[in-house]
């Protein structure tokens, strides 16, 4: 029996190709910053790489992409940045984000706040998108920077991100987006979008682990996450370059953005047809309007089924899935993001995520509808909430 | 952290064989109905516990033999993880043929137990302990329902840590017997707050009336406390380790006063305490000759060795005296 990966929100496989730039550079061992000519191939792959990347984003040739580990990383970076400014004397100690960002985001504000900072978090409506109007009356005149998600991994829920940077930039604050979601899935143009900053990490596109980027607008403020030598990217983030990794990342966004328009169509009929199929099911709901949501997502709850036990079920087929459930999370919090839906926390309990990509098949989403549908009612049977309902459902009637 | 952490274990890894088994067939799902219970003679009992909105919430049915007051049968059903699932099913297992009385003692300790292949390995990680904890709590309900009493007559509210089912007095046995200053102390040597970590300070998963932070600060202030009340009441006959600093000045200075202040002053001098320190084993005294005495070359000598040598016969064999 095969697997059928729908996590890949979290994670992706590599794409072939990917791979071979990958496994093929891995030979030019060469550090870029040396005298002697072995340098002279890391240096040619380097600069390709870097072509592809500022014309994969749309970055000027005054921008900065800096070459990170992860989207955690560059998150880091730039947060820190203005946790730096403050700590060096600026008046500017706030920052506004939202209740649907990834730890990666929430975690270094929270220390920004353990260091003195203000940080207001701005909740999202029942579609799942930041409510724009709260980010506007937050702004202060000592706000120093705006930091909001391009699209949430759990709900999927599409934000705004060129109104929240327009709105940022009227007010003289910065403004940095998480794109740990977009490239691949949405067009990524960082001077149309307008923002200061912009992270990503290469394995949500096909491409390697332990890779990513920041993208850093000319001209705004920087503080380097990690110092050392200034012969690797002047400075700003030191340690040898992950040579291969680069090559690797640069040729899956290239393939991401090539793709976006094919793919994005296949993967999205097969997403309507899966979410279709499974609002069949009865008692079942699914969040964020198709429209407003990631092509390649259904976030949908199991009335009576805690996420948990699904995921298990679907996990004895070989079928590889994500839930906002409490029990399913180390310290037994349910989803922040799937509540912030406006959602009770019982439906964050419940709900379960499938996120395709262009290699799921047709075959893959009929298999896991026969999965899902003879789990459902498995589950169902033991469910004493379903019952219950049920019950009551008859006792109103 | 360490080596063993570094590589975050996945919690399914961690679920026993028995655990799985039962999550995937568990013997004991299902429900009865009134016309179930008439059936076989009995009184039926549907207990509830828990919500959705906590993630698990569970079921049990029972049919009792009101004659013998014995559980002839136990069914559950559950809104809930593997790990709840699992759980309630032993749980209710385990109540077939048992008196109702006796289907108290079937705690999530005995549970999880119970479901372990070797007796050495939890059957489920720490984090998970917590799903199984309402499987005994349904089962006060339905003790309490069968009984038809209030759940607080049967249930024993001292717990404050229900994943490994450590009551109050647990906890300030251990604080004081192990004179515990550190809340870690208490989670290492009582396994109170190991689990799901809620019990041990607010903020965690759930909330509740009393942590282990509170506790140990209410048991480290009474402690406190009884040793003041234990050296005033004692006042004279306490042993110098246990006197409160001020009776330590008190008791030193009575015998100087008695039986070395008299010899000094005959050769004009005179001493003072300046500070008495702990040192253990030892009680340091740091004295100041004054007048005639500070000059004497015996002060660091003979008359040293006498004053020290007193101290130490009239108050404690560990005193040295030091002057400064």
């Amino acid at each position: 029996m095969n697997e059928v990966y729908l996590d890949n929100n979290s994670t992706t496989q590599m794409d072939s190709r990917v791979e071979e730039v990958y496994i093929e550079n891995i030979k030019k061992f060469g550090n870029i910053n040396v005298i002697y000519d072995k340098g002279i191939e890391t240096r040619a792959l380097l600069n390709d790489a870097y072509d592809k990347l500022y014309d994969g984003i749309n970055a000027s040739d005054d921008d900065d992409i800096i070459i990170t580990s992860s989207t955690t990383e560059g998150n880091n970076i730039v947060i820190k940045t203005f946790l730096d400014k403050f700590l060096n004397g600026s008046e500017k100690n706030h920052i506004i984000s939202t209740v649907a960002e990834h730890a990666s985001i929430k975690s270094p504000l929270k220390y920004c706040k353990s260091m003195g900072m203000d940080v207001t978090y701005v909740g999202t409506d029942s579609n799942g998108l930041v409510k724009i109007d709260e980010i506007r009356e937050a702004i202060t005149d000592k706000t120093a920077l705006i930091t909001v998600l391009m699209a949430s991994n759990e709900t999927g829920a599409i934000q705004d991100i060129k109104e929240i940077a327009k709105i940022a930039k009227e007010n003289g604050v910065y403004f940095h987006s998480d794109g740990a979601q977009a490239i691949g899935k949405l067009e990524v143009d960082v001077q149309d979008l307008g923002v200061d900053y912009f992270s990503w990490s290469a394995h949500k596109f096909h491409g390697p682990k332990g890779i990513g980027g920041l993208f850093v607008k000319g001209g705004v403020p920087y503080t380097p996450l990690i110092h050392g030598s200034k012969n690797i990217m002047g400075g700003k983030r030191a340690g040898s370059l992950y040579n291969n990794g680069v090559a690797a990342m640069a040729i899956a966004l290239e393939i991401a953005n090539i793709n976006l328009p094919l793919i994005t169509k296949t993967v999205q009929d097969l997403r309507d047809y899966l979410e279709d199929e499974l609002l069949k099911i009865p008692d079942t709901k699914s969040y964020v309007p198709r429209e407003n949501r990631l092509k390649n997502l259904v976030a949908i709850s199991f009335r009576g089924i805690e996420g948990e036990a699904m995921l298990w079920d679907m996990n004895t087929h070989k079928i590889y899935l994500s839930t906002g459930s409490s029990c399913s999370s180390e310290d037994l919090e349910s989803s922040a993001v799937v509540e912030a839906l406006g959602e009770k926390v019982e439906i964050a309990n419940a709900t379960v995520m499938f996120a395709l990509s262009k290699y799921t098949t047709k075959d893959d989403i009929d298999f896991v509808l026969e999965k899902v549908k003879s789990t459902v009612i498995r589950l169902r049977e033991i469910s004493m909430t379903y019952a219950k309902q049920e019950a009551f459902s008859v006792h109103l009637h | 952290m360490a080596r063993g952490d570094l590589v975050t274990g996945n919690v399914w890894e961690q679920y026993s064989e028995k655990v799985q088994e039962r999550m995937n067939f568990p013997k004991a799902m299902g429900e009865f109905t009134q016309a179930d219970a008439d059936e076989r003679g009995a009184r039926l009992i549907v207990a509830d516990f828990g919500a959705e909105s906590c993630g698990d919430a569970v079921r049990l049915f029972w049919l009792v033999d009101e004659k013998t007051d014995t559980i002839l049968d136990s069914k559950f059903k559950s809104f809930g993880c593997g790990t709840a699932i699992a759980s309630s099913d032993a749980m209710a297992e385990l109540c077939i043929g048992k008196k109702v009385d006796d289907a108290i003692h079937i705690t999530n300790t005995e549970v999880e137990a119970f479901l372990r292949d070797d007796v050495d390995t939890p059957a489920v990680p720490p984090q998970k302990m917590h799903c199984s904890v309402m499987a005994y709590d349904v089962i006060l309900e339905a003790v309490a329902q069968y009984k038809g009493v209030e759940r607080s007559e049967i249930e024993n509210s001292d717990i404050v840590c229900e994943c490994a089912r450590k009551t109050h007095k647990d906890i300030v046995d251990a604080i004081r017997e192990h004179n515990i200053t550190e809340v870690e102390q208490i989670i290492e040597i009582t396994k109170a707050g190991s689990y799901c970590k809620s019990c041990i300070r607010p903020g965690g998963h759930e909330p509740k009336d009393i942590y282990l932070v509170d506790i140990l600060d209410q048991v480290k202030k009474q402690m406190n406390q009884e040793r003041l009340e234990n050296a005033a009441n004692n006042s004279g006959n306490n042993s110098f380790a246990d006197m409160t600093i001020v009776q330590r000045i008190k008791a030193v200075d009575a015998v100087i006063d008695e039986y070395i202040r008299p010899m000094l002053i005959m050769d004009g001098g005179d001493m003072e305490i300046v500070d008495i320190r702990e040192n253990l084993p030892h009680f340091d005294i740091f004295i100041k000759y004054l007048g005639a005495c500070g000059s004497c070359a015996s002060g660091t000598t003979g008359t040293l060795y006498a004053i020290e040598s007193t101290l130490k016969q009239k108050i404690d064999e560990n005193i040295r005296v030091l002057p400064i």
